[in-house]
C-alpha cells in the first residue's frame, strides 16, 4: 500500500537501522493497537483503493488505477475537497483482497473503492459491511453483489442484464440509422464470470427487446484459450451474417486475426464487453482494428467532465484512450469526494448517508448521472455504442450522446489492404 | 450444437491448424523431456522460461524489426546460457533431493520470473505482428494459416537439429550415455556435472526457440507462464517423459485433439479432453506413447 | 488419553505447545481485525497444509491437486446451504464423503496402476483441472459466473450456520487446526503411521516386508482428502463466493503445499510454522516495500520468490527440524523428519 502523502523529509533522512527499527515498531503498533478511532473528523478523507494490479487481472487493474491517478487535479477544479488515496494490490486473489481491505481500514481508510473483479469485490464488501465503512464499487457486473442487502456497498456500474438490455437498444438504433439489419448472428463468449452472466441473460432478454435477428449458434470458449482458430472456423461455418461477442482483450485480438486469415468478413462485430475498444487492440491490429462496434458502459463525449478527464489522461498517460476502466474508477473517486463535501465529515456513517443521497448530474458516464437506489445500485447508467475508426474511438449511439454516425456494415477485411 | 454436420473441409482446416500449433508446443515440451530424461529433474519453471523468450522476441522485433523466425537461433543461445547457469548454480545441489524439494526450488524461480516480467514489461498482452501475420494460403477449399506453416516448419527444423546433435555429436552421445547409465558414465570418466548443465541448457534452448516462434502466433502476458508449464507436462507425459520423439508426437496429438474437440464438443471444454487423454495414458501406458517401460 | 498423547514428548515441549495454544486462544482479545484476518489465513493454510502432509509427509505421495478437495468441500456445503437450507455442520459430513469418494477414485486408479512420483503429482493436477473445467459448466452451482452465498447483516454470531464476525471464524479454524494436529499426532504414532513411513522411505522394501502398500497408500489419500474438505467448508462460508477459476486453480493447490514444504515435510509442526512464515513473509514484505517506497505491482512476489529460493536452498528439510533442535524439542522430528530424506 503506498500512500500518496509522503513521509516527512526528516524521517526519510534517518539512518537505515533507525528506520528499520521504526518500521518494526510501527508494524508492531499497527498490529496490536485496537482501532483507536483513527477516524478523526478533520483532515482529508482517506480513500483506500483496492485493485488487482498483479496476477491474472494485472492488466485491467493497472488500467483502472490510471482513473485514480488522474483524479486529484480534476476534483480540485470542481471545488471538491482533498482526498488522501491509499493504494492496495489485491494480487487477483480473494484472500489477499480481504486482508488488504482490513489493513487499509486499520490504517485509517474511511472509504473503500474497488475492486474490478466480482469475487474480490464480494470479499471486500464483507469487510466494509462489518466495519461500517462505505465501499464504492468501480467495476464488477455480477448481479448478486447488490442483492445481498448490504448497507454500505454502492455500485456505480451496470449489472450484466442492464448492459445486455441497453446493448440491444443501441443495436436497434444502429440498424435503424444505417438501414442494415443482420438476420442471423453467431454469439461467441468467453466462459468467465462476465461472459457467463451475459450469456445467461440472453434468452430472457432477446424476445423482450424483439431483436430482429436470430442467434444461430452460441460458442463459449475457455478464458485460458491460446488459440481460437477452431472457434472462428465453427462460427464461420454457421453462415451467420454478424458476429456478437463478449470477450476480453487477448481473445478479441486472436479472433480478429482469425477472421482475417480465414477470410470471413461478417457484416459487423457487435461486442458487449471489453477487448475490442482497448488500446492494445487498436495498437496491435492497426488498420484491421477498424470496424467493430462495442456496446458497453462508456462516457458521454459531449459532457464537460468527459473532456476534462480525457485531457487529464492524455497529459499524464500519452497514447492511452479514455475507456470504461478509467471512467468508472474515476467516478467512484468522484462519488467519494462529492459525499465528503456534503457530509462535511470523515465519519464513515455520515459518508454512507451522503452517498445514499448522491445526485451528481455533471459526470462522465453515459446517462443522466449518478444516483443510487435503495440497494446501492445506480440504475440510471446507459451504454454507448462505440466504433473503432482510424485507430481512434468514436461514439455512434445513443444519438444524444454521440459524436459520429455508425458505419455498418463494416468494410470487409480483405478490402482494406 | 451442429458440430458433426459441418462440411469436411472445416475438419481438415481445423486439423491442419491444430497439427501446426502442436508442432510448436511439441518443441517446447521437447525441452522438458530432454531435461527430465537426463537430469531427472522436472522443470516446473518451463513455461515461465518460455515467456522470457517470447518477451525477448517481441522486444527484438519491436525495437529492431528482427523476425522471430530468424531470432529463434540467438534466443535459443540466450536461453541455453540461462539454463546452463541455472543448472550449475542452483539445481545441481538438488539432484539427489526429493521431488517436492526440487519442485519448491523451481516454483520459486517461476514466481520470480512471472513477477519480474510483470515489472519489466507491464501486464498487457503483447505479440509480434510480422508482415506475413495475416497471410493465409488457399488450397482449393482449404485455408491454411501462413504464419502457422512457417512456425510449424521452424519447429521441425529446431527439433531436427536437436535430434542430430544427440545422434552425431560426441557430446550429445555422451549425454545419452549419461542418461542411460549414470554410474557407468561416472566410471568412464565423464564430467557428469557439466553434462547435466549442458542438458539443462539444451532443454532451455528448446523453449528459447519455441518461445521465439510462438510469439508469432500467440500473445503473451506475464501470468501465462504456469499455463504453458502445465501444457508442457500434459504433452510430455502423453508422449513419454524422457522420450524426444514422444514429446513431438505428444505435441501434435494434443494440438490435434484440442482442435477437433473444440469442433465436436464445446469449445470451452476442450482442454478437458487433453486432461482425459493424460489420465488414460497415465493409467494404461504410464511410460507414454513412445516411452520405454519404466523399471 | 492425555498421557498417551504426550508419551515421549519432552516436558518443556509440552509447555511450549501449551503456551502457543494459549497465545492463539487469547489472540482475538488483543489483535485488531487486520491481524485477525491474517491469523485466519495463516490457520487456514496450517490446516490444509497439515492435511496435505498426511499424504506427502507421512506416506510420500506428492499431491499437487489438493485444491480439488477444498473445492469439493466448498461447493458441496455451499450448494446444500443455498439450495436446501442445510447448514454447514450438517453439510460437512456430506462434503467429506464426496471428497473422500473422489480421493478414493484417484487413489484407486493411481495406486492400482502403479502411478507414482512425478507421474502421480501430474495425475492429481489433471483431476483438479478436470474439476475446474467441469464446474465452469455446472450451472446448478453458478458455473463460471460464480456461486454466491447470501450474506446477511450479522450483528451476532450464528455458529450453527457459520454466519458471523471474524472472531467466530477465527475460533472455528483454530479448532479445526487443533483437531488436525491431534489427529496427525495420533496417526504418526499409530501402526498405520509406521507403515506409511516405511512406504515413504522405500516402497519396494516395504512391500517385500509384507506391507500391503496399496491399502496403506489408499488410507493416506482417503484421510488426507477427507481432512481437506472441511477447509473448503470454511472457505465457502468465510468468503461467501466461489469461482471455479479460483477455487480449483493450480496455484491454489500450490499455495496449500508451500507452508509444509517450507516448514518441514513429514513433521507435525512443519505445516504450522510454514503457514506462519509464508503468510507473515508476504505481509512483512508488503510493509517493507511500502516503507521504502519501492512498490511496483509484482515486486512483493519477486522478493517472496527469492526468500523461498534461499530457504529451500539452505534448509533442505524445512525450517522446523533445525528450529526444533534449537528449542531442544527434537525427539519427534529426529525420528521422522530428518531421516525422511537421504
Amino acid at each position: 500500500m503506498n500512500r500518496q502523502s509522503h513521509t516527512p523529509p526528516s524521517r526519510r533522512n534517518a539512518g537505515t537501522t533507525r528506520r528499520t527499527f521504526n518500521t518494526g515498531l510501527a508494524a508492531a503498533a499497527s498490529l496490536l493497537a485496537a482501532p483507536a478511532i483513527v477516524r478523526a473528523q478533520g483532515g482529508p478523507l482517506k480513500v483506500g483503493v483496492l485493485l488487482p494490479r498483479s496476477g491474472a487481472q494485472a492488466s485491467i487493474g493497472q488500467d483502472c488505477q490510471r482513473g485514480v491517478d488522474v483524479a486529484g487535479p480534476i476534483l480540485k477544479s470542481l471545488g471538491l475537497p482533498d482526498l488522501q488515496i491509499m493504494n492496495a494490490d489485491t494480487e487477483t486473489n480473494v484472500e489477499v483482497a480481504r486482508a488488504r481491505a482490513e489493513k487499509l481500514v486499520n490504517d485509517g481508510a474511511q472509504l473503500l473503492v474497488g475492486a474490478f473483479d466480482s469475487g474480490q469485490t464480494t470479499a471486500i464488501a464483507q469487510v466494509a459491511e462489518q466495519k461500517g465503512i462505505p465501499l464504492v464499487i468501480n467495476i464488477a457486473a455480477a448481479p448478486p453483489i447488490t442483492e445481498q442487502g448490504y448497507k454500505f456497498v454502492f455500485r456505480n456500474f451496470p449489472t450484466a442484464p442492464m448492459i445486455l438490455g441497453d446493448a440491444f437498444n443501441n443495436q436497434k438504433e444502429i440498424f435503424a440509422a444505417t438501414g442494415a439489419t443482420p438476420k442471423t448472428v453467431v454469439f461467441m463468449h468467453v466462459n468467465d464470470t462476465f461472459g457467463t452472466a451475459m450469456s445467461k441473460a440472453v434468452p430472457g432478454l432477446m424476445p423482450k427487446f424483439q431483436m430482429p435477428y436470430k442467434i444461430v449458434e452460441t460458442i463459449s470458449y475457455d478464458p485460458t484459450a491460446r488459440d481460437l482458430s477452431v472457434e472462428v472456423s465453427k462460427a464461420k461455418a454457421t453462415g451467420a451474417e454478424a458476429l456478437m461477442m463478449v470477450s476480453r482483450l487477448n481473445d478479441a485480438i486472436l479472433i480478429t486475426r482469425e477472421l482475417v486469415k480465414q477470410r470471413w468478413s461478417p457484416m459487423g462485430v457487435l461486442s458487449m464487453g471489453p477487448g475490442w475498444y482497448e488500446d492494445q487492440y487498436l495498437k496491435t491490429l492497426g488498420r484491421l482494428s477498424d470496424g467493430p462496434i462495442s456496446l458497453v458502459p462508456w462516457y458521454d463525449p459531449n459532457k464537460k467532465l468527459s473532456k476534462q478527464l480525457e485531457a487529464a489522461l492524455a497529459k499524464q498517460f500519452p497514447g492511452i484512450n479514455l475507456n470504461t476502466n478509467h471512467i468508472y474508477t474515476f467516478e467512484a473517486v468522484l462519488v467519494a469526494a462529492d459525499a465528503f463535501r456534503r457530509a462535511k465529515s470523515t465519519d464513515p456513517k455520515a459518508l454512507a448517508e451522503a452517498i445514499r443521497t448522491t445526485n451528481i448530474t455533471e459526470n462522465v458516464s453515459t446517462g443522466p448521472g449518478i444516483r443510487f437506489d435503495a440497494k446501492g445500485q445506480n440504475v440510471q447508467l446507459k451504454n454507448s455504442a462505440i466504433q473503432n475508426r482510424g485507430g481512434k474511438l468514436v461514439t455512434v449511439a445513443p444519438k444524444a450522446a454521440s459524436n459520429a454516425k455508425p458505419e455498418f456494415p463494416m468494410v470487409a477485411y480483405d478490402k482494406r489492404r | 450444437m451442429g458440430g458433426p454436420f459441418l462440411p469436411l473441409e472445416i475438419y481438415l482446416n481445423v486439423a491442419i491448424s491444430g497439427l501446426l500449433t502442436g508442432l510448436v508446443y511439441g518443441l517446447m515440451a521437447l525441452g522438458l523431456s530432454v531435461i527430465f530424461g537426463v537430469v531427472r529433474v522436472v522443470n516446473f519453471a518451463h513455461g515461465e522460461m518460455m515467456t522470457i523468450a517470447m518477451y525477448l522476441a517481441i522486444v527484438l522485433f519491436a525495437s529492431y524489426g528482427l523476425d522471430p523466425l530468424l531470432m529463434m537461433i540467438p534466443l535459443a543461445a540466450v536461453l541455453f546460457v540461462l539454463g546452463y547457469a541455472m543448472q550449475m548454480t542452483m539445481i545441481n545441489p538438488f539432484i539427489a533431493r526429493p521431488e517436492h524439494s526440487q519442485f519448491m526450488l523451481l516454483l520459486a524461480v517461476a514466481i520470480i520470473i512471472v513477477n519480474g516480467l510483470l515489472i519489466a514489461f507491464g501486464p498487457d498482452a503483447q505479440s509480434v505482428q510480422a508482415s506475413y501475420s495475416f497471410d493465409s494460403f488457399a488450397l482449393g477449399p482449404l485455408i491454411v494459416d501462413a504464419t502457422k506453416v512457417y512456425a510449424g516448419g521452424a519447429a521441425i527444423l529446431a527439433a531436427a537439429a536437436l535430434f542430430a546433435f544427440f545422434r552425431y555429436a560426441p557430446i550429445g552421445r555422451a549425454i545419452r550415455a549419461c542418461a542411460d547409465n549414470h554410474t557407468g558414465a561416472l566410471v568412464i570418466g565423464l564430467n557428469v556435472k557439466r553434462l547435466y548443465a549442458l542438458t539443462f541448457g539444451l532443454g532451455a534452448a528448446c523453449v528459447g526457440a519455441a518461445g521465439s516462434i510462438l510469439s508469432l502466433i500467440e500473445s503473451v502476458t506475464p501470468s501465462l507462464g504456469p499455463a504453458y508449464t502445465l501444457l508442457a507436462f500434459v504433452i510430455v507425459i502423453t508422449g513419454g517423459l524422457g522420450s524426444m520423439t514422444g514429446a513431438l508426437l505428444g505435441g501434435i496429438l494434443i494440438g490435434l485433439t484440442e482442435a477437433l474437440a473444440a469442433l465436436l464438443i464445446s469449445a470451452s471444454a476442450k482442454s478437458m479432453v487433453s486432461f482425459a487423454i493424460l489420465v488414460l495414458v497415465l493409467l494404461f501406458r504410464p511410460q507414454g506413447i513412445m516411452g520405454k517401460r519404466l523399471s | 488419553m492425555m498421557k498417551r498423547l504426550l508419551h515421549g514428548v519432552p516436558l518443556h515441549a509440552t509447555v511450549l505447545l501449551a503456551l502457543l495454544l494459549a497465545a492463539l486462544v487469547v489472540a482475538p482479545a488483543f489483535a485488531n481485525d487486520y491481524l485477525l484476518t491474517v491469523l485466519i489465513v495463516i490457520l487456514y493454510f496450517a490446516y490444509t497444509g497439515q492435511a496435505w502432509n498426511v499424504m506427502m509427509g507421512f506416506a510420500g505421495q506428492l499431491s499437487l491437486g489438493h485444491a480439488l478437495y477444498v473445492g469439493l468441500g466448498a461447493y458441496t456445503t455451499a450448494a446444500l446451504y443455498v439450495h436446501f437450507g442445510i447448514g454447514p455442520w450438517i453439510g460437512m459430513p456430506m462434503a467429506i464423503l464426496i471428497s473422500v469418494a473422489c480421493g478414493a477414485i484417484i487413489g484407486f486408479l493411481a495406486f492400482r496402476f502403479g502411478v507414482g512420483g512425478v507421474y502421480f503429482a501430474i495425475l492429481t493436477i489433471a483431476f483438479a483441472e478436470f474439476a475446474r473445467i467441469g464446474f465452469d459448466h455446472f450451472s446448478w452451482v453458478g458455473g463460471s459466473a460464480g456461486f454466491f452465498l447470501p450474506v446477511a447483516n450479522y450483528s451476532h454470531d450464528d455458529l450453527m450456520n457459520l454466519r458471523g464476525r471474524p472472531a467466530m471464524f477465527y475460533y472455528v479454524i483454530l479448532a479445526l487446526t487443533a483437531v488436525a494436529f491431534l489427529l496427525c499426532h495420533a496417526l504418526m504414532r499409530s501402526r498405520v503411521g509406521y507403515f506409511w513411513q516405511a512406504i515413504r522411505e522405500d516402497e519396494e522394501a516395504a512391500r517385500s516386508l509384507g506391507i500391503d502398500t496399496f491399502r496403506y497408500k489408499m488410507y493416506a489419500i482417503l484421510i488426507s482428502s477427507g481432512m481437506t474438505a472441511p477447509a473448503g467448508v470454511f472457505f465457502a462460508f468465510y468468503y461467501n463466493n466461489l469461482f471455479p477459476e479460483q477455487t480449483f486453480f493450480i496455484l491454489r493447490s500450490i499455495e496449500i503445499i508451500l507452508g509444509p514444504i517450507i516448514g518441514g515435510v513429514g513433521t507435525l509442526f512443519g505445516p504450522i510454522i510454514g503457514a506462519f512464515l509464508i503468510t507473515g513473509l508476504a505481509e512483512v514484505l508488503q510493509e517493507l516495500l511500502t516503507w521504502y517506497g519501492f512498490d511496483p505491482p509484482g515486486a512483493k512476489r519477486v522478493f517472496y520468490g527469492l526468500c523461498l529460493l534461499v530457504v529451500v536452498m539452505i534448509l533442505p528439510h524445512g525450517v522446523w527440524p533445525p528450529l526444533s533442535r534449537l528449542l531442544r524439542v527434537d525427539r519427534e522430528t529426529e525420528r521422522t523428519g530428518d531421516k525422511a530424506e537421504p
